[in-house]
């Protein structure tokens, strides 16, 4: 292949954040019509280095260089200026504003107006070029996931980028989608567009790139030139830097029902609601929920955490009816919960780590009495747990806020687990977190299923599922399609049924 | 250049020194206009200290109007604490005193009268409170602006109460009835006016803050104002605590018109509260909502309001000084409280 | 009921209303913008106080109307930038910020027009603005006189409500302005400056709060008291609430609002009973309460509303 002069180049990035090293001298240049692959665990610095090419953080040291003249990007306005547009792992768009405003946000009008014609012209032309179409007056909270993300994708070419990266863009999308953007990226460079794609998945980085930089604690950690026939588990080797083991898993050895959903439904509140979903955990057992984002994940873990009262249907939590949906209620028949988003549902970050640690349990005889706190003994217990779960920060009166994201989520695993939960229902339990400590709240899960808890995973990413779950049910708008023996699921089977196609239990 | 970065805590000692250099900024910026208004500086200033704080009756006098302020004070404090954004204490104050004022017209033995005088004006206060708590709660109505109407729909509602059925017939004026003699709150030290609701309000800082440490409530109060969603998540029931909240913020600022009522005024009249309950705010934010801070914090505001009088007597600088102060040391603790999330960091210039 | 009925289709009731909802709509408009670029400013009350106070002082001092509303307006954008300051700047809490900026600007301008004035048995007062029949429309029966023979400040604030909704959803700023209220992170990554375009949506509205105290001390009352705004800023902040946000809506707000401070007007003049005025003054704020309830629940504020926003977060 002959090499064109690179369309980007970054040259020696660093970027630290404290004392954290978010990049380390990092080299990477992608050529026109190349699709690059970044490639890296969570916390590897893939997201950090992108910021830096796309102007929201400055680089420490280190130069970009685009067509082979050195440029400063301070800001997103100077990276589109130089032809780079981002796709975030979060939608940049207003939901409440149409399709049209989302595109022409930043761009001069006409005479003092918002240029209409000319947009519409614009995207039309782009509908054409590479087949993205959109409706321009509908507003963005009326499209699907896939659509917004195809709407962030036209928002970069209509400012004429030339590179476009898109930072997991597939964590969204169901696997019929991610064929349908796969296409729509290849017909980009087929045009002399460069591309690059972030991801941590393997398959996908295999199936679609030319070439792949591997990062790891920050660094390249390695090139791969010919990623389609490089085997997955070299690619592993170069992401973490050693094989991946498992954590080893006991045997199958479930007991009673535990926890039992019985034709659940509750209405369109906020988001996909769950239309008739039964379902139960046995003690000793871990059940996966797959499924891709927004399709009822959210609603359903609200129930089960006594948050949202469905409109119709039964739950029972170890024999016991819940009659009044409430998070005390079902805290007290024996649930736990590690939420999805840490930081607004769980922790309070601008309080001391032990009022978060005590939260759910302040008012129990162990933390107070008469209306009265604790104080001593509520910080005995933080003290207690920090040591246990070898929690990283200067003490129990530290601002919790102050702690990382691995550290949090062992202060929440923590506080859970010191009260014995019959049930534990945790979301994206790993999100975010680095391979340590990832492989640490799995070992935690699979304790507690030996010590017949019984857990449900709701998840996004499969691997996990597969590696932690003994049965796996897939939810398709609102509704449970089938459940499988996880020694029955693959990656591909649930793939299919995440499209809704019915599975067999 | 310069550079904020994220702090991880805050040293004790902050808490005595950001409410002082704000107060030290203002009386710097506000000397300007002592200066406009063609006084001397130091003058004025030390008109306004020796006024305020210069001898033991001037001490007196500013404690007496210090002892509204830490009852407003201390229900913004409470409030803030929760995120209930009672900006109401001014109503909540009016309505106690009105409560107050017809209980205590009322002859009965004088400690009787007293402690329902009480506890009616702290009852209407935390009805007052509840309105827009409610409103938050049912109708989704922003707390800030129903509590800052109501503020309006009680002054009228008082004054048309003393223009119309508690008008004096004998005097005419907008003046309502004085409460029996007996009623009057005693008075501590022969020749002051420092009352036993002053001594009422000393206790309640203590108390409050014995409250917001300490009770499940407190808990329970914290954790909603800074993050509802994990309060509600962790099995706390939000709404219930806003209600508890708005109750006892309303309690603590209809706790203030009592005491205007009961030791100062004796009956009640359309000035009653120069502003009482909008100073609680500026009083919570200097104290950094810590009921202990809230204590000198609305000295501090009670000797400048003290001190202006004399000090425009004295110098002819217009005594409204007192309120651009009020206005300018709530702005200038903002700024102050950056110091708190953030330190200034000198970074060199990239190599 | 019929009396009532007479009252309203009255020439000097309609034009009452107008020249009530006036000030309002000035305020209102002001507050909309400033909040849907995502600032609350709770500062309104004591802007408007201030720069009723500089505008009259202004066209007192210099003879010219004309001169006090432009001090009035730079007075108000001013104080905006303050708020701005504070809140788009610094990023600290926009509650208190605006309580802030009120109690300062209100003991201003107390302080200043004391110190102009000094203490005066009757306040000074100054030749108001004067109505300005517009020819052929003011002849209109009923309808005419009523909307067409108006101080130039009511014109305004007619044009002042289709300008800001062409500004608003027309033009490119308006679109910024827009979305640095619902999702600042997209216009910053789509290269717009959500710090500027929030200081000049905030500066905007401080000015037009400035009208709307110009309207006040030199339209309405020709005389500055420290009663002249008495609760018009907060009840512009739930005209905001209860308009959705959208300039038709809140103006709208504002002439129904108008409307019932009209009629609680003519009610204290008709002397019902022996019911004390200030009875009547408490209906207006109570209406706008009872209006939030009632609306609150479909309203959905800017999405950024309240939420400061930094660049390098993490």
């Amino acid at each position: 292949m002959s090499t064109p002069a690179p369309l980007i180049e970054m040259r020696g990035i660093s970027k630290s954040f404290g004392a954290v090293k978010a990049n380390e001298a990092v080299d990477l240049s992608v050529a026109p019509g190349e699709i690059l692959g970044l490639l890296g665990e969570n916390g590897a610095g893939k997201t950090t280095l992108m910021n830096v090419l796309f102007g929201a953080y400055a680089p420490d040291a280190g130069e970009i260089l685009v067509q082979g003249r050195s440029v400063a990007i301070n800001s997103s306005a100077d990276a589109l200026a130089a032809g780079i547009g981002m796709v975030h792992q979060h939608f940049h768009l207003a939901p409440r504003l149409s399709v049209l405003e989302n595109l022409l946000i930043g761009i001069p009008g006409r005479s003092g107006r918002i240029d209409r014609a000319g947009g519409l012209a614009r995207l039309a032309e782009i509908g054409r070029q590479h087949g993205l179409t959109l409706d321009p007056d509908l507003p963005v909270s009326a499209l699907s996931v896939g659509e917004q993300q195809r709407l962030e994708i036209v928002k970069a070419l209509f400012r004429g980028a030339r590179l476009l990266i898109l930072d997991e863009p597939t964590a969204v999308l169901a696997p019929t989608e991610v064929d349908g953007l796969f296409s729509a990226l290849r017909s980009m460079a087929a045009q002399g567009l460069g591309i690059i794609f972030i991801s941590h998945k393997l398959n996908e980085v295999r199936a679609l790139t030319h070439r792949c930089v591997v990062l790891r604690h920050g660094r390249v950690a390695g090139r791969v030139d010919a990623p389609a026939s490089t085997t997955s588990s070299e690619m592993a080797r170069l992401m973490c830097g050693h094989e991946i083991v498992p954590p080893a898993r006991g045997p199958s050895m479930p007991g009673a029902a535990v926890l039992t959903l019985d034709g659940i439904s509750t209405s369109h509140h906020s988001g996909m609601a769950l239309r008739d979903v039964s379902l139960s955990v046995r003690g000793g057992e871990i059940l996966g929920i797959a499924g891709v984002s927004g399709n009822g994940q959210r609603a359903l873990a609200e129930v089960i955490s006594g948050v949202r009262a469905p409109d119709a249907g039964k739950m029972t939590i170890a024999g016991k009816t819940v009659s009044r949906f409430s998070p005390s209620t079902v805290q007290a028949l024996g649930l736990g919960r590690i939420p999805e988003d840490r930081m607004t549902t769980g922790l309070v970050t601008n309080l001391p780590l032990a009022d978060s640690m005590v939260l759910p349990r302040i008012g129990t005889a162990a933390f107070s009495r008469n209306g009265l706190i604790k104080p001593d003994a509520i910080r005995a217990f933080a003290e207690a747990q920090i040591k246990a779960y070898d929690i990283r920060c200067p003490g129990p009166m530290t601002r919790a806020g102050a702690l990382s994201g691995g550290n949090l989520q062992k202060a929440l695993l923590a506080r859970e687990l010191a009260f014995d939960p019959k049930v534990l229902i945790v979301s994206q339990p790993t999100r975010g977190l680095d391979i340590g400590a990832a492989r640490f709240i799995h070992e935690k899960f699979l304790d507690m299923r030996a010590k017949g808890c019984s857990i449900i995973v709701i998840g996004e990413d499969l691997e996990e599922l597969l590696m932690l779950s003994d049965r796996i049910a897939v939810m398709y708008e609102g509704r449970i399609v089938g459940t499988l023996d996880s020694a029955d699921a693959s990656i591909a089977r649930l793939g299919l049924m995440m499209t809704g196609a019915e599975g067999h239990a | 250049m310069f550079r904020l970065e994220a702090r991880t805590s805050t040293p004790a000692w902050f808490n005595l020194a950001l409410p002082l250099l704000a107060i030290g900024a203002t009386l710097i910026l506000c000397s300007g206009l002592i200066a406009l208004a063609g006084a001397g500086v130091v003058e004025a200033y030390g008109v306004m200290f020796s006024a305020s704080l210069g001898d033991s009756y001037a001490i007196t006098e500013t404690l007496v109007r210090a002892a509204p302020m830490i009852f407003t004070g201390l229900a913004v404090a409470v409030a803030f604490r929760a995120k209930f954004w009672n900006i109401g204490a001014e109503g909540q104050l009016l309505a106690g005193a009105v409560a107050s004022c017809a209980v205590g017209a009322i002859p009965m033995p004088g400690p009787l009268a007293m402690l329902l005088m009480a506890l009616a004006g702290a009852a209407a206060g935390a009805a007052v409170a509840l309105i827009p708590a409610t409103l938050r709660v049912k109708f989704r109505v922003d707390d800030v602006v129903s509590s800052l109407l109501l503020n309006s729909v009680f002054f009228y509602a008082l004054m048309a109460l003393i223009e119309g059925p508690w008008k004096d017939s004998f005097s005419g004026y907008p003046i309502s009835p004085p409460i029996e003699d007996t009623a009057n709150f005693p008075v501590l030290l022969e020749g002051t006016r420092l009352h036993l609701g002053v001594v009422a309000a000393l206790v309640a800082a203590p108390v409050i803050w014995f409250v917001v440490a300490r009770t499940t409530l407190g808990f329970r109060i914290r954790v909603t104002g800074e993050n509802p969603e994990a309060a509600r998540y962790g099995g706390i029931n939000v709404e219930r605590v806003l209600i508890s909240t708005a109750l006892l913020s309303g309690a603590l600022a209809g706790l203030a018109g009592v005491g205007e009522v009961g030791g100062v005024h004796f009956q009640v009249m359309s000035d009653i509260s120069p502003g009482y309950g909008y100073s609680g705010i500026v009083v919570a934010m200097l104290a950094r909502l810590n009921p202990l801070g809230v204590v000198p914090a609305a000295i501090f505001l009670a000797a400048v309001m003290t001190g202006a009088e004399a000090m425009s007597r004295a110098t002819g600088v217009p005594a409204f000084l007192s309120d651009v102060i009020q206005g300018t040391a709530l702005l200038a603790m903002l700024a102050a409280l950056l110091f708190t999330a953030y330190r200034i960091r000198r970074v060199g210039a990239t190599k | 009921m019929s009396v009532v009925l007479e009252q309203i289709f009255q020439v000097g009731f309609l034009a009452a209303i107008i020249r009530i909802a006036t000030p309002l709509a000035f305020a209102t408009l002001g507050e909309m913008f400033s909040e849907r670029a995502g600032v609350l400013n709770l500062g309104i009350e004591g802007i408007m106080l201030l720069s009723a106070m500089t505008g009259f002082t202004a066209a007192s001092l210099s003879g010219s109307l004309w001169l006090g509303v432009l001090a009035a307006v730079l007075t108000g954008a001013l104080m905006g930038a303050v708020h701005a300051l504070f809140t788009v700047a610094l990023g600290l809490s926009q509650h208190v910020c605006g309580i802030g900026v009120t109690l300062f600007s209100s003991g201003l301008a107390y302080f200043l027009y004391r110190l102009i004035f000094g203490q005066q048995s009757v306040p000074p007062n100054i030749k108001g603005f004067e109505t300005l029949p517009i020819p052929i429309l003011s002849d209109i029966p009923v309808l005419g006189p009523a909307v067409f023979n108006q101080f130039s400040l009511v014109y305004m604030a007619m044009l002042a409500i289709p300008l800001a909704a062409f500004v608003l959803y027309r033009t490119p700023w308006g679109l910024a302005v827009r979305m640095v209220g619902e999702n600042p992170r997209a216009a910053d990554s789509a290269g717009v400056s959500v710090i500027a375009t929030r200081f000049q949506a905030v500066i905007l509205g401080g000015a037009l709060m400035g009208l709307a105290g110009a309207f006040l001390s030199m339209a309405q009352f020709n005389a500055f008291t420290f009663g002249v705004v008495s609760g018009r800023g907060w009840v512009a902040i739930a005209l905001v609430v209860f308009g959705r946000w959208d300039p038709w809506r809140s103006a709208g707000a504002a002439l129904l609002f108008a409307f019932v401070d009209a009629l609680q007007l003519r009610m204290q003049a008709s002397g019902l009973g022996h019911i004390p005025y200030e009875a009547f003054l408490m209906l207006p704020f109570i209406f706008t309460i009872v209006a939030m309830a009632v609306m609150s629940r479909n309203a959905v504020a800017p999405s950024a509303l309240l939420k400061p926003f930094r660049r390098e977060e993490r």
